[in-house]
């Protein structure tokens, strides 16, 4: 062939990309899950890994039929629905019925994601979406939390829960060392903060996390439960226990870091770690919910678009000065 | 080791060629002149239609303040002058065609010894203004306006650019290992050009350590420092480079000279040189030839309006799988529709390769994972800029530093949603000065 013949593609430079992609930042994310739904299955044994299946599967049969009825491009295998997936049976008890597991990734995926524009568009974290949802929905089921190495599904209050209803005196004998292990009631994924942290670390090489996100919020909850507990111990519980106890990793390094529901900037990344760990603060203390974690980000959430035009603004004046 | 302080990336850097000697690529029978290859107005035609030209003669004049003047870069008859001809850039330009008589017969007084130290300021800047020179690296920004800048503008620290970032391209490598006396000489002449007192640096990736070193044995004991530069994209950038050698950062719209510096890269040094001290205009240039689609990979130094199809030739051919052949670096260069396209003084590499994988993905919603704010050399939000060019709103993008960026390709090359960044940015500035019109 010779050179007049060749077709030759034109396009924009670069020619050269890093390779990254959605589905490479999405399938590592999904790695970084995996020792959390390893301690639940420990913890809550086989039933756990089921709830997990069916929640990954629904919601990526649930993104495939939206996909089909918008006529868009597959995506479906992304690895997007896959996290969703995970992260929402992290979010659930162990012994939920299979029906409402799959009914919290209807609220996931089509509600909370493709009805918005699917990934990307999304103003709301589609887990947090599903959680509050069954919460609202079913709150019996949803708060029956399963005994950790419980042969028959014995269901009991998480230690949160505990606290806001029998006061500081129920949870005394509960060590720390349980709560960072895990060995507590709980969702599934709220329950081992080591597990927790090995994936995020995993995130963080990865440089797939904002950190300021996490650690303002954890930081903001430590300080604002601690200044409670420094006024009346006798009252508050200690914010070591705040700190391991709920869903405040998992939200923390895995739900408020989202990349699409959170501030692009740097002080609005503060803002909103530290709003999400205020809000935390507050519900558990004061609010008729044992678990402020989901409610928090979810509110913060509506306020990233509002945090980001701020930065904008601040910017385009900063660039306008010079 | 120095580096500039924002952002910057570090593609693979694919330097194939870096241990391959330039090779001189016989003239064709026929080269196709441009006379647009430079920043500014085309040069005018000052030759017609079947004249004999000698090698070096002036066949277009500059046009104005900032333009160049154009050479015949062989020996022949003049067999056209081309209105529509297709340049690297992607325009159209006017061309003279030359047909080669095979005698290479310079014009008089030209490629001769020159005993250039005693000469003035004023007529080195005028050997260079009438040899043509514009900046190689790509700008192609007529030398002898940089070198002159107003008097007002004090100039302390010249920097001659030697960071050759973009991943394939080893031009200046090359140059700076075969030609280090040639180069330094060109050096002395454009600081010349200053005080006395100015600093003159060197800088050069750490990854030509090669380079460094037989620099670093010249320069002992003058007032040329070597500086290694860790590599890292785009290190070879003017506003990069002046940060990493100085610290001092230029503002939206500010020049080199506006913070006191003055840039030129190692191919344009020689160029300078050889200007002055031989009489020779800019007829010829190296660049490398390179990528995974041609059959020998090179650097070559060839006559300017010598074409991609004769390279082509003289590189053994391309093979099946080639779908792009870039003029310029994979990360600023720019795609050719053609292999019918002439060489200009700002080619400095040409690249054949199969890139089909990548036009097979799509772009998909920002996924607002900041990595292209993170990357950005210039501090901008290249996330929001394609957000709003997206919707049209190009309006509101010079707020954001739209004019500060250079399209310099980091944020596309790390955008996990894949998303045409820099083409937008360069679609929302061609809107903006349409709508000023
Ligand atoms: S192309 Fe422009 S916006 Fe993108 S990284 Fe380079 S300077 Fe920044
Ligand atoms: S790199 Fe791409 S996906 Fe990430 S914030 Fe920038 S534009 Fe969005």
């Amino acid at each position: 062939m010779t050179t007049q013949t060749r077709q030759l593609t034109v396009s924009h430079a670069p020619f050269v990309r890093s390779g990254d992609s959605i589905e490479k930042v999405m399938y590592t994310v999904a790695l970084a899950l995996l020792p959390a739904i390893a301690a639940a299955i420990y913890y809550f044994g086989l039933r756990s890994l089921w709830v997990t299946l069916t929640s990954v599967i629904s919601c990526i049969v649930f993104e495939f039929l939206i996909n089909k009825i918008r006529k868009k491009d597959l995506t479906c295998f992304d690895g997007s629905a896959i996290v969703t997936g995970l992260l929402l049976s992290l979010n659930v008890p162990a012994g939920l019925p299979f029906w409402m597991v799959i009914f919290g990734s209807f609220a996931a995926i089509v509600i909370a994601k493709e009805l918005f524009g699917g990934l990307g568009y999304n103003i709301f974290n589609p887990v947090l979406v599903a959680r509050v949802f069954l919460l609202i929905s079913f709150p019996a089921e949803m708060t029956a939390w399963v005994v950790p190495h419980s042969v028959d599904m014995v269901t009991a209050a998480s230690p949160l829960g505990l606290l806001k209803t029998e006061g500081l005196s129920a949870i005394a004998n509960i060590s720390y060392w349980k709560l960072f292990m895990g060995e507590i009631g709980g969702s599934m994924g709220e329950t081992s903060a080591l597990a927790i942290l090995i994936g995020a670390l995993l995130l963080y090489a990865k440089g797939y996390i904002k950190l300021k996100i996490p650690l303002t919020f954890i930081a903001t909850t430590f300080l604002f439960t601690g200044l409670f507990y420094l006024i009346d111990p006798s009252k508050y519980a200690s914010p070591v226990f705040h700190l391991l106890s709920g869903g405040l990793m998992l939200g923390a390094f895995f739900m408020a870091t989202d990349w699409v529901t959170s501030p692009m900037l740097a002080r609005g990344q503060i803002i909103f770690g530290f709003g999400c760990g205020l809000l935390t603060g507050i519900i558990r203390l004061f609010g008729g919910y044992p678990e402020g974690v989901a409610f928090s980000i979810l509110i913060m959430n509506a306020l990233v678009p509002l945090l980001d035009k701020w930065d904008l603004n601040s910017i385009a004046k900063g660039r306008r000065a010079h | 080791m120095r580096t500039f302080k924002k952002g910057g990336i570090h593609p693979p850097e694919n330097k194939i060629t870096a241990d391959i000697g330039i090779e001189i690529l016989p003239t064709p029978d026929i080269v196709t002149i441009l006379l647009s290859q430079h920043l500014g107005k085309p040069a005018k035609p000052v030759v017609k239609k079947k004249q004999k030209v000698k090698k070096g003669q002036l066949i277009a004049e500059a046009d104005g303040f900032i333009s160049a003047h154009i050479h015949a870069t062989t020996s022949g008859m003049v067999k056209s002058i081309d209105e529509r001809v297709s340049s690297p850039a992607g325009q159209f330009s006017q061309a003279v065609v030359i047909e080669s008589d095979g005698q290479e017969e310079w014009a008089d007084g030209l490629n001769i010894d020159i005993d250039y130290e005693s000469l003035s300021r004023e007529e080195k800047l005028r050997k260079i203004q009438d040899a043509g020179i514009v900046g190689m690296g790509g700008a192609g920004f007529p030398a002898h306006v940089k070198l002159n800048p107003p008097p007002e503008k004090k100039v302390d620290t010249f920097i001659l650019n030697g960071a050759e970032c973009e991943p394939f391209l080893t031009t200046d490598h090359r140059l700076m290992l075969e030609k280090p006396e040639e180069i330094l000489k060109g050096l002395d002449i454009a600081a010349s050009f200053f005080d006395k007192d100015i600093k003159v640096y060197i800088g050069i990736e750490a990854n030509k350590a090669d380079a460094i070193k037989i620099m670093e044995e010249r320069t002992q004991g003058t007032r040329f420092e070597v500086v290694p530069l860790k590599a890292k994209f785009p290190q070879g950038c003017e506003k990069q480079l002046i940060n990493t050698v100085t610290g001092r950062v230029l503002a939206e719209g500010q020049l080199p000279f506006d913070v006191g510096c003055l840039v030129h890269n190692v191919a344009t040094i020689y160029a300078i040189y050889e200007a002055v001290a031989k009489n020779k205009p800019l007829i010829e240039r190296v660049f490398t030839v390179s990528g995974m689609e041609i059959n020998s990979r090179k650097n070559l130094r060839a006559t300017l309006g010598t074409k991609i199809t004769d390279i082509v030739d003289y590189c053994g051919g391309v093979t099946d799988e080639i779908n792009q052949v870039i003029v310029g670096g994979p990360m600023m260069g720019k795609a050719q529709f053609t292999f019918d396209v002439p060489i200009t003084k700002t080619t400095s590499g040409i690249l054949f390769i199969n890139n089909r994988g990548l036009e097979r993905s799509r772009e998909r919603a920002c996924i607002r994972c900041g990595k292209c704010v993170e990357v950005c050399p210039q501090g901008l939000q290249p996330w929001i800029m394609t957000d709003l060019a997206r919707l049209n709103q190009f309006e509101l993008l010079p707020a954001y530093g739209l004019n500060d960026c250079m399209e310099c390709g980091s944020c596309t090359f790390v955008c996990p949603a894949n998303r045409d960044i820099v083409h937008w940015i360069k679609y929302a500035k061609v809107m903006n000065t349409r709508q000023k019109r």
